[in-house]
């Protein structure tokens, strides 16, 4: 009985958040649309766990979607590269699924709950589809239902404050360009090749000699479109309005999983698909995305020192942590690949983190948390203060949390590769980096004031404490991140050297 | 703003002429769609326009109460359930996920079955997003009055 629905576990993992949430809209708002997306959430967990289980064994699992052949049917591709993000991506949105509901409760109307939990389900559900498909163009339809799911996330924000409308309004008109961009890549494509399948897409494209135009307008397209996406630093513009305005659970979703998940779709198409043109494709890594990711790493850093506010600080740090993963992986080989993968992981967890801690003290402050708010909460709630510290810590790269493996790896695989200018660049924005979390340490610990501790609720700070905790442990013992992540670049950079 | 109902009787008399063919018309491109252009979403916008006429003419109460909105928002779930559910009704009787084969010991006629049933979600889905777009942005004066 149970096996039947094991064997179709890849299509489920999308399926059933996305069957769940249309029956959660039916719901009275009490804590039952919560419930129900904890168990739901509990059930893709453990179909993700199947799924490694099975790619530990064979190592390649291919799902036809109605049993339609792959070059005409769509299917869903899971193999070294994506299990690794597959099981970050459940684990992290269960946790933050228990953190969401006494955030929600205190930020928006609690008759929306039961709407608030259908979209975030359906957020989920094509989020993991990002993660999982294997057509250049049902990516696309992920990619519409996930930027339309969470632009009304955070639209429900504007209860709290009306600039999330606007946030949300130019996430809705920028992410539809981005859209675009990639749409007119596909039709590019499909109009050369015939195809939307991605391994197919390598086989026709390969018929193609090196200077076919239209082949490369559709790919220039298609990658601009999927920048767009994933706010690699020209175009990023959307990110810090709509992460710091949604409400916290929503900025907590958003910041660790919806633009890491594109990011990994992007290094998918240019090192397994756009790899058959090695003279575009270094032209692209070396000229466009090498420069660009420095200008991230410097300008991001640069204008979080600025801010006041601590959400939108977090937000631009978000796109400095973003360039880091893109100058990794504009390396071109295995260790560059990998030390991206790395920090994929690494910062989900760490960003994750300093967003829920500072959606709980915007919950305690009753109002934004700015520089000034943040007077004396380190005694005033020490609980959550710490965890704030420990992710805060990893986030500039101290040893012993995982941010420091992080760095590690960029370092070395920069080293490899000879690039010293990018090696003192990196180093730069990591000291700019403790300029402004100091900021945030100063007003916490070392202020005038002096307060008593208050209550804490458990419900939120253990989802808090278990990111952190995790951040520690996989500071000390890294091994399981660094294996998928060398498992993901193992399978990628296969192909780059044949 | 709610009710300011057209005062011509031409208006009010060809669209009630015109609300059962457009109807009529909107299940004729649904289930043509099996076989032929046409299906859920070109069906769901026709057959959501009879709606919308209806509202523009009669005012917004009247399609409000032709359509209540908490019935149009079921609506709009049970087509999408009806999409997944089709799917799961075949992983249950072992097929892949939205494998129509295996609905009818005949493989044609599970074809037709499946994209008959999948194209009907579709179509309700399409149809109630449609119409519930046009009432709230229709009673979007009301707020700001």
């Amino acid at each position: 009985m149970f096996d039947i629905f094991l064997d179709d576990a890849p299509a489920l993992v999308v399926v059933l958040p996305l069957l769940i949430s249309a029956i959660i809209a039916f719901m009275p708002s009490k804590i039952w649309p919560w419930i129900f997306s904890i168990i739901t959430l509990l059930l893709h967990l453990f179909l993700s766990l199947h799924l490694l289980k099975e790619i530990s064994v064979s190592g390649l699992i291919i799902y036809e979607f109605g049993n339609w052949e792959p070059p005409w049917g769509i299917s869903f591709k899971i193999d070294g590269v994506n299990i690794g993000l597959q099981l970050l991506f459940s684990i992290f949105v269960l946790v933050s699924t228990f953190y969401s509901r006494k955030i929600f409760l205190n930020e928006i109307d609690y008759r929306d709950s039961g709407k608030a939990y259908s979209l975030w389900l359906l957020a989920v559900g094509s989020l993991n589809g990002i993660i999982l498909t294997n057509d250049i163009f049902n990516l696309f339809v992920f990619l519409e239902i996930s930027a339309l799911a969470s632009i009304s996330l955070i639209a429900l924000g504007a209860g709290q404050n009306r600039k999330a409308l606007l946030a949300a309004f130019n996430y809705l008109i920028i992410g539809a360009i981005g859209a675009t961009f990639y749409v007119i890549g596909v039709g590019f494509a499909y109009a050369m090749t015939g195809t939307l399948n991605m391994n197919d897409l390598v086989i026709q494209l390969a018929q193609y000699s090196d200077g076919q135009l239209a082949i490369f307008a559709g790919m220039s397209f298609m990658l601009i479109g999927l920048m767009v996406k994933a706010a690699i630093f020209p175009v990023h513009i959307w990110l810090p309005p709509a992460y710091s305005y949604a409400p916290s659970a929503v900025s907590t979703l958003l910041a660790a999983l919806a633009t890491k998940t594109i990011l990994y779709f992007f290094v998918r198409l240019l090192y397994e698909v756009f790899i058959i043109y090695p003279s575009y494709l270094s032209l692209f890594l070396d000229f466009v995305l090498y420069p660009l990711s420095l200008l991230a790493i410097f300008i991001g850093t640069v204008i979080a020192i600025y801010q006041d506010d601590i959400k939108k600080l977090l937000a631009f740090s978000s796109i400095a942590q973003i360039g880091y993963i893109t100058l990794a992986f504009s390396l071109k080989d295995h260790s560059g690949v990998a030390s991206g993968f790395v920090h994929i992981f690494n910062h989900a967890l760490i960003k994750g983190g300093l967003f829920m801690a500072v959606g709980y003290f915007a919950i305690l402050y009753k109002d934004r948390v700015t520089l000034n708010s943040l007077k004396g909460f380190g005694y005033k709630y020490p609980i959550t203060s710490f965890a704030l510290l420990i992710c805060g810590l990893s986030l500039i790269g101290l040893p012993l949390t995982n941010g420091f493996i992080s760095k590690l790896y960029l370092f070395q695989a920069l080293y490899t590769n000879q690039m010293y200018f990018s090696i003192a660049l990196v180093a730069v924005s990591s000291a700019l980096a403790v300029v402004y979390f100091w900021k945030i340490v100063e007003q916490m610990w070392f202020s005038e004031i002096k307060f008593k501790s208050e209550k804490e609720d458990a419900y939120i700070y253990l989802p808090i404490w278990i990111v952190t905790i995790s951040i520690i442990v996989f500071g000390i013992y890294s091994t399981p991140i660094i294996e998928f992540s060398n498992l993901s670049a193992d399978y990628l950079i296969s192909g780059y050297q044949n | 703003m709610r009710d300011k109902i057209s005062s011509s009787p031409v208006l009010s008399v060809v669209s009630k002429i015109l609300f059962a063919p457009i109807i009529i018309f909107g299940l004729y491109v649904q289930f043509h769609g099996d076989y032929g252009p046409g299906g859920g979403f070109q069906a769901g916008v026709i057959v959501a326009a009879a709606f919308i006429l209806y509202s523009m003419i009669f005012g917004l109460s009247k399609g409000e109460t032709l359509v209540p909105i908490m019935i149009n928002r079921y609506l709009m779930c049970i087509g999408v359930l009806l999409y997944a559910g089709v799917g799961i009704v075949s992983i249950f009787l072992d097929g892949m996920y939205l494998d129509y084969n295996v609905l009818s010991s005949d493989p044609s006629t599970g074809q037709h079955i499946g994209i008959i049933l999948v194209e009907l979600g579709v179509g309700i889905t399409v149809a109630t997003v449609m119409i519930a777009l046009y009432h709230s942005f229709a009673s979007f004066g009301e707020i700001n009055e």
